[in-house]
């Protein structure tokens, strides 16, 4: 009998099937588990009106990110609902006995950061997180989404979850990249050709030889953007490149262990006939450094390009288009070259790992920030900071008047003291230029640390390849 | 433990005809921060709703006495971002029990559908036919009925059908609780492990 071919998604999904429903969702069984402060209280409190304890304390991993001030770290908590979900989360671990990397914590960062830096992330698993952004594990070729809080509490009470199996797409990006065009610029350009909602119902698989050129850093880069594109997630197969970065790590296998392990995860790819539900192919000498101009993370367009005019659109589709321009105060067809940047923010799980502050450090040595710019520099974690000061970037940084933060989500959403001030223009390395996500009335322009390293130097949307 | 019931509702409808409305405009990071699963919906579309002094701000629809009701209608590709399950939560405890757009984002569907709440897709033609009809007649009303997935204006007598997945159907008409079931497993989840 001849074996029909699977994807790579296929093979993970299908090997943690534990029941199929009939006419319903897989029960699907979860490897790894991380949890944070804002979505994890609500299902502790469900599990504790069932009168029960998390089912598998060793699979779950915390640490508090999304609130915690990204300065003065060792002082109490300022902000009184802030401190009392960092402590919920704290209590909430002790009572269940789950390991938690507080702001005390060597290992202490975005939970998306830690867990592929520290070794817990690898290939062939089922990981869930209540955040959307899970999506970035999926760099290590495992299966890594986004779940609710009434999932969280799934979790916890069974190890599993009730998922309906997502469709398959590929995505592949062919040939060699621009210069300094980097893994953000290939992720704004997917979207803004398939549109925020393009990838919904789907998982998606990173393919082609631009993706196979990207490091763990970029990879990681472009699996945290595919939610954006309204997938589950997104995946690219282990390679050598996979298996170098995440041996040594400390929760990585270890002798033998990691000998059967390494045979395991060398099968894990597509099978060369393996069927996708949707295929798009895309040529990557046709990306240069992106960057948003609207409310969306599909309203990009490269930094040599004009808004668009919107002269084509009707109905609610120009009333959408509209109202974002108006929220930004751009009008259509303006150069997005030259437009005024008051703040550039650098970190978040979406470009807050050691790579992009080489980049950035690179671009500004022996340059000088913007006067009219506030730049808020803040590392994706504790081991990315420890690196940062290794390698000397700080001493780069303050000689061009940046200062290093702490680890936190900082500015990516407005839900620490880390807030772009209305009406004002930001440069961001994020990943969502919603309304009001870096505070209300901010206007957000999504972009790579290259491109926020030339706006932060210039004052001004700039293309650091002009430099 | 159950969760509640849907089954059939008659209702006006409250229109907001934009696209790609995401978690950050349903419900904003900064208001997050509880520990428990109450009061979100006084912040639902918060930034939309009131003005920066705080204010209601009256051209918001959720400010226009003109309209009112439990079935939310959205222009496509409601519920994109975030994962938060606060959305669901918001739209929920403003006394909303049906969303009515056509298209929804995954995790936002399957948060609303975990918490009581039916999600209703319609066809773009049919969805633009529910914001003409309302825009004239705000006192319109509209059924939707679980069991036979259909959702009808019924002053134009005018229905169209609606997908939902069989097992969570069941879970909706009869407040069947998925942790519930998955606790029901425990032995075969048990020899999962084991294999």
């Amino acid at each position: 009998m001849i074996l029909e071919p699977k994807t790579l998604f296929d093979k993970i999904w299908d090997g943690h099937v534990v029941k199929q429903v009939k006419d319903g969702p897989d029960v699907l069984y979860i490897d790894r588990h991380f949890i944070h402060e804002v979505t994890s209280p609500v299902a502790f409190l469900g599990l504790e009106k069932r009168g029960m304890k998390v089912f598998r304390p060793k699979n779950t991993i915390a640490t508090p990110d999304h609130n915690v001030p990204t300065i003065d770290q060792h002082l109490p908590i300022k902000e009184e609902l802030s401190r009392i979900q960092v402590q919920a989360l704290k209590d909430n671990c002790a009572k269940n006995g789950i390991e938690l990397y507080g702001l005390d914590h060597q290992y202490h960062g975005i939970v998306h950061i830690i867990g592929p830096e520290l070794g817990i992330t690898q290939p062939g698993m089922t990981i869930v997180c209540g955040d959307s952004h899970t999506s970035t594990h999926g760099a290590f070729g495992s299966i890594a989404f986004g779940i609710g809080t009434s999932e969280v509490e799934m979790v916890f009470a069974s190890q599993c979850i009730l998922q309906p199996k997502p469709k398959k797409m590929r995505i592949s990006v062919e040939g060699k990249l621009q210069k300094d065009v980097t893994a953000k610029d290939i992720a704004l350009y997917v979207i803004s050709k398939i549109s925020t909602s393009g990838g919904t119902g789907h998982f998606i698989e990173f393919a082609g030889s631009a993706i196979r050129n990207l490091t763990m850093e970029g990879r990681m880069t472009l699996c945290n953007m595919s939610i954006e594109c309204g997938a589950r997630g997104g995946m690219i197969a282990p390679d050598e490149e996979t298996f170098n970065y995440i041996k040594g790590r400390e929760f990585a296998p270890k002798g033998e262990d990691w000998n059967k392990k390494l045979a395991i995860w060398k099968q894990l790819k597509s099978d060369d006939n393996a069927v996708f539900d949707t295929e798009y192919k895309y040529d990557a000498s046709d990306i240069e450094p992106m960057i948003t101009y609207g409310t969306n993370p599909g309203m990009g367009i490269g930094v040599s390009g004009n808004i668009p005019t919107g002269e084509n659109l009707t109905g609610s589709d120009r009333i959408t288009f509209d109202k974002s321009l108006e929220y930004m105060g751009f009008k259509p067809g303006d150069k997005i070259k030259g437009k005024k940047v008051d703040y550039v923010f650098i970190g978040s799980c979406t470009n807050g790992r050691i790579e992009d502050f080489r980049l950035f450090a690179n671009f500004v040595k022996g340059k000088k920030k913007a006067a009219s710019v506030i730049a808020w520099i803040v590392p994706g974690s504790k081991k990315v900071e420890q690196q940062i000061r290794e390698e000397g970037l700080v001493e780069i940084f303050e000689a061009a008047g940046f200062a290093l933060r702490q680890p936190g989500c900082s500015a990516c959403l407005a839900m620490n003291d880390d807030k772009i001030p209305a009406g004002k223009y930001s440069v961001s390395t994020s990943n969502r230029n919603f309304e009001g996500r870096q505070g209300p009335g901010a206007r957000t322009m999504l972009a790579s640390p290259l491109m926020a390293a030339a706006a932060a130097i210039t004052g001004v949307v700039s293309d650091p390849r002009e430099f | 433990m159950s969760i509640e019931k849907f089954q059939k509702l008659v209702s006006t409808v409250v229109p907001l005809p934009i696209e790609n409305v995401d978690t950050d405009q349903i419900i904003p990071a900064r208001f997050l921060k509880a520990v428990e699963r109450k009061g979100f919906g006084d912040n639902l579309f918060r930034d939309w709703r009131y003005k920066k002094d705080g204010t209601p701000n009256p051209d918001f629809v959720l400010n226009n006495p003109r309209y009112s009701g439990q079935i939310l209608v959205a222009g496509k590709n409601f519920g994109s971002g975030s994962s938060r399950e606060h959305a669901a939560w918001a739209v929920y405890d403003a006394g909303f029990r049906v969303v009515v757009s056509s298209f929804f984002a995954d995790i936002f569907k399957s948060n609303v559908l975990n918490n009581g709440l039916l999600p209703v897709q319609v066809p773009d033609a049919f969805l633009d036919e529910i914001f003409q009809i309302v825009e004239t007649d705000p006192s319109a009303k509209f059924e939707v009925d679980l069991e036979s997935q259909t959702i009808t204006i019924l002053k134009a007598g005018i229905s169209v059908n609606f997908d939902i997945n069989p097992y969570k159907k069941e879970c909706l008409l009869n407040g069947y609780d998925d942790i519930d079931f998955l606790l029901s497993l425990k032995e075969e989840i048990l020899a999962f492990e084991q294999a």
